[in-house]
């Protein structure tokens, strides 16, 4: 069965109710979107995206109130270098889209969106244990995998898979 | 640089005390630590720890080919290992752009539910276990035996089968499975009466869990549980019914859902889900279809052992899907399926490459232990036990 190719155009995708939220309230926040493989992908600038975060859990056509997922990928030695991943999911409508916010390599930090889901704070905290990115404001950002006193961050792309101990 | 923490807890007047839950207790379900602070018997304050079977399975996922990664899934919610391979193979599938033939996703249907059950009578019997109904314990387990000698009949594993492959399954299932899959099901609702018999009505159970460990709906959906938890307090949602994936629109289910939130309710969510469950395993075996149970695609599925044998492109294929895997297009899948749980999904990235850019478990458990110190607030310690209970944690699936 042959893959339908990404759409990426922002005046295709408009009628999926996340988009339609984030351009109604404000256009530029909404850096790319990408619809492949029948799921929604909005990159989003990255000082906007607790701010974005609420508007679509509030949204009141299709309230997004169920944070499925927080995470990150390294896209080493690329840059920007980490892309922090939300996977929100709306249980009345049974809809779901994904928030990405792109980070540069050298102190990555972002807003923590644990005002808007209590959620995520383990995973936030998950985030910047195995990546080392930065929340700020959330009210517990400790280790929670590693032990306390562990040096580096092991999901990083240059971090050797072996381990260094 | 090295920042020594401070006090986990720090002690808030005179009166309270901070007890340390450790990694080793018969009752957390696992090496969790659960540091709580207590004034007298009720808990104040109560905070996990976790991290202690940490063991990098996501880092190891990126240096594996697509298929060397299933293996290692079945490892991280070891009491449903199959659910971990289907979401994982299903997110692969999504990339690929695979169809899957409909006897495969009949049968991953039947072996999800039998392994929903198994998952579930585990935690009946410790849940029961411990709160003090050993009984339970010994009849689930004995249950959980017959079903286990059924995944090492059809797989020749007892629990880490990684019987889903990309692309379907690994074996045909041999002859007389599934007159013995018939014959387990038919006996399976007697068990369950026999286990709500000397549970449901039960006063000393009852006093245990009704009215303990309250959770809200709006609380439930804010700090991200899943599946009985979540149902357990009125929020009807599975995916199952929602979101169906591999054939599950074929069957007929019923979602239990309760509405008083406490321990007790989450407990006949689960016991209504074991009846679900064995009733969707007959379903499956009345409809199962004929055909086979691997995709057609020569360049991912691995072949039969007796072309490999005899005809010398097999021998090719299947020398090149072990040596140098097979490249996945670039691109990205949240695959979200519902397993015992919660919500689990793989969020697996791939760079056009044969092995994965980037594989991200999201267990449901690690969403789920998020929800115990609100409701723990505020309740005895023995309430504790029956919340950590009640919640269905596994370590796995929390720390990978």
């Amino acid at each position: 069965m042959p893959l339908a190719p990404p759409i990426t155009d922002i005046e295709q995708l408009k009628s999926h109710p996340a988009l339609a939220c984030l351009v109604a309230w404000n256009a530029a926040a909404v850096q790319a979107v990408k619809f492949d493989r029948e799921e929604l992908t909005i990159w989003i600038e990255k000082d906007a995206i607790r701010e974005v975060c609420a508007i679509l859990r509030d949204f009141p056509d299709c309230p997004f109130n169920y944070l499925c997922d927080v995470t990150c990928v390294d896209w080493y030695p690329s840059e920007p270098r980490f892309e922090v991943v939300y996977h929100l999911l709306s249980i009345s409508q049974k809809e779901r889209v994904r928030l990405k916010a792109r980070l540069q390599g050298s102190s990555p930090a972002l807003e923590s969106v644990t005002s808007v889901w209590p959620a995520a704070n383990h995973y936030e905290r998950e985030v910047f244990d195995l990546f080392g990115v930065r929340f700020t404001g959330h009210p517990n950002l400790r280790r929670i995998m590693m032990p306390d006193d562990w040096e580096g961050h092991p999901l990083r792309k240059d971090y050797p898979v072996e381990g260094y101990r | 640089m090295t920042e020594f923490p401070t006090a986990v807890a720090e002690p808030g007047q005179d009166k309270t005390l901070v007890l340390n839950m450790g990694p080793q207790h018969p009752s957390t379900h696992g090496v969790l630590r659960l540091i709580l602070e207590i004034d007298g018997e009720t808990v104040v304050r109560l905070r996990p720890e976790i991290g202690y079977l940490h063991t990098g399975i996501e880092k190891t996922c990126e240096a594996k080919f697509y298929q060397q990664v299933v293996p290692l899934t079945d490892r991280i919610d070891y009491l449903a290992p199959m659910t971990n391979n289907l979401c994982y193979c299903l997110a692969v599938e999504k990339l690929l752009g695979l169809e899957i033939p409909p006897k495969a996703q009949w049968m991953r249907v039947m072996m999800n539910e039998l392994t929903r059950i198994n998952s579930h009578l585990v935690w009946l019997g410790t849940h029961a276990m411990d709160i003090g109904a050993f009984t339970v314990f010994l009849y689930c387990f004995r249950e959980r035996e017959d079903i286990l000698r059924l995944f090492e009949m059809i797989s020749g594993q007892r629990m880490m089968t990684s019987y889903f492959r990309i692309g379907g399954l690994a074996l045909e299932p041999p002859l007389g499975f599934f007159e013995k899959v018939k014959k387990f099901a038919d006996r399976f609702p007697g068990n369950v009466d026999e286990y709500e018999g000397l549970l449901t009505g039960n006063p000393i159970f009852t006093m245990r869990t009704k009215g303990v460990a309250y959770l809200s709906p709006e609380d439930a959906i804010a700090l991200g549980a899943g599946g009985p938890t979540l149902r357990g307090s009125g929020v009807d949602i599975d995916l199952r019914r929602d979101a169906p994936y591999t054939g599950y629109e074929n069957f007929k289910f019923n979602v239990p859902v309760r509405t008083e939130g406490d321990v007790f309710a989450r407990y006949l969510c689960r016991v209504q889900e074991l009846r679900e469950s064995i009733g969707m395993v007959q379903q499956a075996l009345a409809g199962m279809p004929e055909g086979p149970v691997k995709a057609d695609s020569p360049k991912v599925v691995l072949p039969d052992r007796e072309k490999m044998k005899t005809q010398m492109e097999s021998l090719i294929y299947h020398f090149k899907i072990i040596t140098e895997g097979f490249a996945v297009p670039a691109g990205e899948v949240y695959q979200a399926i519902e397993s015992p749980r919660g919500e689990m999904g793989y969020y697996v990235v791939s760079d056009g490459t044969a092995k994965p850019y980037r594989v991200h478990m999201r267990g449901p458990s690690f969403a789920n232990l998020q929800v115990l110190s609100k409701m723990c607030e505020g309740q005895l310690i023995a309430d504790v036990i029956a919340a950590i209970g009640s919640i269905d944690v596994i370590l796995g699936d929390i720390d990978r």
